[in-house]
């Protein structure tokens, strides 16, 4: 396999969660995960998972404003990264856009975008998903 | 009878003034400014492309009817900015409102009128009975050559209809299109800027065609045009369409509404959907609407739209035009070269 198509399957696999939001609920608990997981922690065995489709929304839990960034990221800094507490619960991370740098906050309401990831080069799949940009 | 049964739109957050690119090419005078009356155009931030924006702009449209998305039956997305050359961004969409995996979906290209000619083949589709609803977007992320007049233009938006027969908010009376082989701009493959016929792009592509599809559709409905209470053109640039109301005898006023090129440019294919949008935005039932689209190489698209009762229960179910219009960040030149990432090939 040329290093194009190594992580297609991994990418194929999550296109759902990446694109949809779309995670895990336990029916025994109702605890809501992110991303999907396919036994609950706390149920084990008597725990039941059905896929969940998070809302979008949610409130920053903590960010850091990146201005040393890995490779690929070199033209986007500065920029900043959030965990994002969802509204169901779940706490998940992400870069906020489209945003203001000083009017992201602890507590600041975010909402999901939908934007490009990452490019593999200029011959390779280009990587969609969510991303966070502060409601207005 | 088939109609937009929902719509929404997307235009990125930054925008560059004329000005300022003005004052990189030396035209401080503001010749090519004051010629194509665009104060200041759209510019996509470095993780937005057709694709993204087609996604947002098709959840406004799924947000704003509540439609379950796995009733929609077929995508078309409209755009000269495909983010691949093989690989349709009718299935990123497809996926991403949660239209899979049953339905039809493909790419369409014809410079800045795909995105109508994708609204046609929806309604096609839902008048024989093949579909149920039909998702007819226009996207573009287009570029002009640094320093061309198409740099002080050239912008990004998109907008998303979603067609059916039931539930309308605006019915589509008829269409009529108006199509022949002129050369007036193209690209070719691995190009990455288009090359254009300079004077040649008014007279026999924009204003022909243009004209001729709307003519066209008014002798088909037994229409004239002041039936109209809006008309919506393609907009190449802030001066065409009001050039065009003139030549078809239609009032300037009807024109303002759905006139968008001045603030953010032209969006391409999404430029007379966006157009549309902002007039559907305001209009009152039973207001009658003209929409032609205009796309090189080249042909138009016109439609005959009525607004029903039902827009009145939907509005502000969305994020409106002018909201995004009104949420804005300026970029310098030196910002904007970095957001395209042009940086290399100057
Ligand atoms: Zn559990």
């Amino acid at each position: 396999m040329s290093s194009v198509t190594m992580g297609l399957p991994m990418t194929w696999r999550r296109i759902p969660e990446r694109y949809g939001l779309i995670g895990s609920e336990c029916e025994s608990c109702k605890t809501k995960y992110f991303p999907v997981r396919k036994i609950c922690p706390k149920c084990r065995r008597r725990g039941k998972m059905r896929d969940l489709k998070f809302c979008g929304r949610g409130k920053v839990y903590s960010y850091t404003v990146i201005h040393s960034p890995p490779s690929g990221f070199e033209l986007e800094t500065p920029y900043t990264m959030a965990i994002v507490e969802l509204e169901e619960g779940p706490r998940l991370t992400a870069q906020i856009v489209d945003s203001d740098i000083t009017d992201v906050k602890i507590g600041t309401l975010v909402q999901m975008v939908f934007r490009k990831i990452q490019e593999d080069g200029k011959e390779g799949l280009i990587h969609y998903g969510f991303k966070f940009s502060v409601v207005k | 009878m088939v109609g937009i049964v929902g719509y929404g739109v997307h235009i990125p957050r930054y925008r560059i003034k004329s000005e300022e690119i003005a004052r990189i090419w030396g035209d401080e005078g503001g010749g090519v400014k004051d010629g194509l009356g665009i104060m200041e155009k759209s510019v996509p931030g470095m993780d937005e492309d057709a694709a993204t924006m087609a996604v947002e702009a098709s959840r406004n449209a799924v947000r704003y009817c509540n439609i379950n998305p796995k009733r929609i039956n077929a995508i078309f997305v409209g755009s000269e900015s495909h983010p691949y050359a093989v690989k349709p961004t009718a299935t990123i969409v497809a996926e991403a409102v949660g239209a899979t995996p049953h339905l039809t979906a493909a790419d369409m290209q014809f410079a800045c009128k795909a995105g109508t000619t994708a609204i046609q083949c929806c309604m096609g589709m839902c008048t024989s009975g093949m579909i149920e609803y039909g998702l007819g977007i226009g996207t573009d992320v287009s570029q002009g050559r640094p320093g061309d007049a198409l740099e002080y233009s050239a912008g990004a938006g998109s907008a998303a209809f979603i067609i059916g027969n039931d539930g309308v908010v605006a019915e589509i009376d008829g269409t009529y299109s108006y199509t022949t082989d002129t050369p007036d701009f193209w690209r070719r493959p691995g190009m990455d800027f288009p090359s254009h016929g300079g004077r040649f792009t008014g007279e026999p592509a924009y204003f022909k065609h243009t004209v001729n599809a709307s003519k066209g559709l008014m002798e088909k409905l037994g229409l004239k045009p002041s039936d109209f209470d809006y008309a919506v053109f393609h907009q190449p640039n802030g001066k065409f369409p009001i050039q065009v109301a003139k030549m078809l005898k239609i009032e300037v006023g009807k024109v303002k509404q759905g006139l968008l090129a001045p603030l953010i440019g032209n969006t391409y294919s999404a430029a007379s959907l966006i157009g549309l949008a902002s007039v559907l935005d305001v209009a009152k039932p039973g207001n009658r609407i003209l929409v032609t689209s205009f796309g090189s190489g080249a042909g138009s698209d016109s439609f005959c739209i009525t607004v029903t009762d039902r827009i009145l229960e939907r509005r502000g179910k969305n994020r409106n035009v002018i909201q995004y219009i009104g949420d804005k960040e300026y970029l310098d030149y030196g910002m904007y070269v970095k957001q395209r990432r042009t940086l290399k090939t100057l």
